[in-house]
């Protein structure tokens, strides 16, 4: 019996590896089963589910929001996508960012009372040690 | 006895400071470990699409990504990653450091900088520097979520696909050994060409739908992979250098205390002595 290496990771780790004899992963133009010694294929991922039937025991199951799916002969890497990437999200988010840096440089942040109150013990700390010197010489 | 009040108050607090200072030192060294396996867990991914990378550009050499293009550099873009957090030693400042330089160097040449900013430290330091901060991600955690992280990145490589940047970098801490982290600023975009020597096989995959799309999305991805890495390994660094930090902070705090306690016992035995030469001279007085 022929077997196939899976690795399933996302950016944030390693979440599935191991030989398998049969692997159905959610590609863009439908699903795809691949077994042993399948022509090597490169095609992107619908979010969906990946299932995984391992030579030994249960049939696995993976969620997947989208990512990658790079198969060779003997190989099927998936390089799952950790973070949701439907392109509203994202631009959401960069809309987000871009506010947090307006901001800042407007300097109406939360933040920076925390900022000033370190500066401040510094210089308390600062005056401390100096007070601590005059004390030391008289 | 009212001898040395004030000092024996003062080695109470520097005791204080020792105890919160070693605390943060073991916090670290735990945390250390954690974020180290987590540099390790980022690395398949990373593998997996450089190699990809390798295949693809090697199987269709002659698609044109304007992620793989050098332009004339008008404007560069840098992504600064700092620590959100403070009392790590010099390492924020040695990334700013090396960075300066490196904008400098640009500016020099004509070029203007924006600048994207992981990470609190950065933004309280480049805020005062009125530089020109596009997009900002804060408060990511130890354990950051590339979601967290997207929405600043896209903002960069948004602007470099517009062609409002010409060039990427990346400036991070390098985690040689819990001893030493050294700061480095990396090329991000254009992606630097796989060498195809590397690979020995030579094939054609199937593409599903289209070669350059796929193309496209996987180099996104490899960047955002990259950043990911560099967050991860910042992290990595800063409980590193916080543990050696903290760990001098303590030691310091140990021999302040030992000075504290010599001016103590010195105070105590000469308001001692002073005491029984009062004693003496008054009894001899009578």
């Amino acid at each position: 019996m022929t077997s196939i290496q899976v690795d399933i990771v996302s950016a944030e780790g390693e979440i599935f590896s191991g030989e398998a004899e049969m692997v159905f992963a959610p590609g863009q133009l439908g699903e795809i089963g691949i077994a042993p010694r399948h022509a090597p294929l490169l095609t992107k991922l619908k979010p969906g589910e990946v299932r995984v039937h391992p030579l030994d025991g249960e049939e696995q199951f993976f969620f997947v929001t989208g990512g990658i799916l790079e198969v060779q002969p003997k190989q099927v890497t998936v390089l799952a996508d950790s973070a949701l990437r439907a392109e509203d999200l994202d631009e959401d988010s960069a809309f987000a960012a871009r506010e947090r840096a307006r901001e800042v440089l407007e300097g109406s942040h939360a933040e920076i009372d925390i900022e000033q109150a370190q500066r401040d013990l510094v210089e308390a700390e600062a005056r401390y040690r100096a007070a601590e010197k005059l004390k030391g010489r008289r | 006895m009212a001898v040395g009040k004030e000092i024996r108050t003062k080695i109470t607090s520097v005791k204080n400071t020792q105890k919160i200072t070693s605390a943060m030192e073991m916090v670290a060294a735990s945390k250390l470990r954690k974020t180290q396996d987590r540099m390790k867990a980022a690395r398949p991914y990373a593998d997996g699409i450089r190699r990809v990378i390798g295949h693809l550009s090697q199987a269709s050499p002659d698609f044109h990504n304007p992620y793989l293009e050098e332009r004339e550099v008008k404007r560069v873009g840098y992504l600064v990653v700092t620590s959100d957090r403070g009392l790590c030693g010099s390492l924020n400042v040695n990334v700013f450091r090396a960075l300066l330089n490196d904008i400098k160097g640009w500016q020099d040449k004509g070029a203007e900088v924006d600048l994207c900013i992981l990470g609190a430290k950065g933004v309280a330091f480049f805020r005062r520097l009125k530089t020109n901060i596009v997009s900002v991600a804060t408060h990511l955690g130890d354990v950051p979520k590339m979601s967290d992280l997207i929405g600043a990145i896209t903002v960069m490589t948004d602007a470099y696909k517009a062609e409002k940047i010409d060039r990427l970098f990346l400036a991070h801490n390098i985690f040689v050994n819990t001893m030493s982290q050294t700061p480095k600023i990396a090329t991000l975009l254009p992606v630097e060409p796989v060498d195809s020597k590397e690979l020995q096989q030579h094939w054609d995959y199937i593409y599903e739908p289209d070669a350059a799309e796929l193309l496209t999305d996987v180099l996104e991805r490899y960047v955002e992979a990259q950043i990911y890495r560099a967050v991860v390994e910042n992290i990595a660094c800063e409980m590193a250098s916080k543990m050696v930090a903290m760990k001098s902070a303590t030691d310091n705090a140990g021999k302040f205390i030992d000075q504290l306690q010599v001016a103590y016992n010195k105070a105590r035995q000469a308001a001692i002595t002073q005491e029984i030469s009062e004693i003496v001279g008054g009894a001899a007085a009578v």
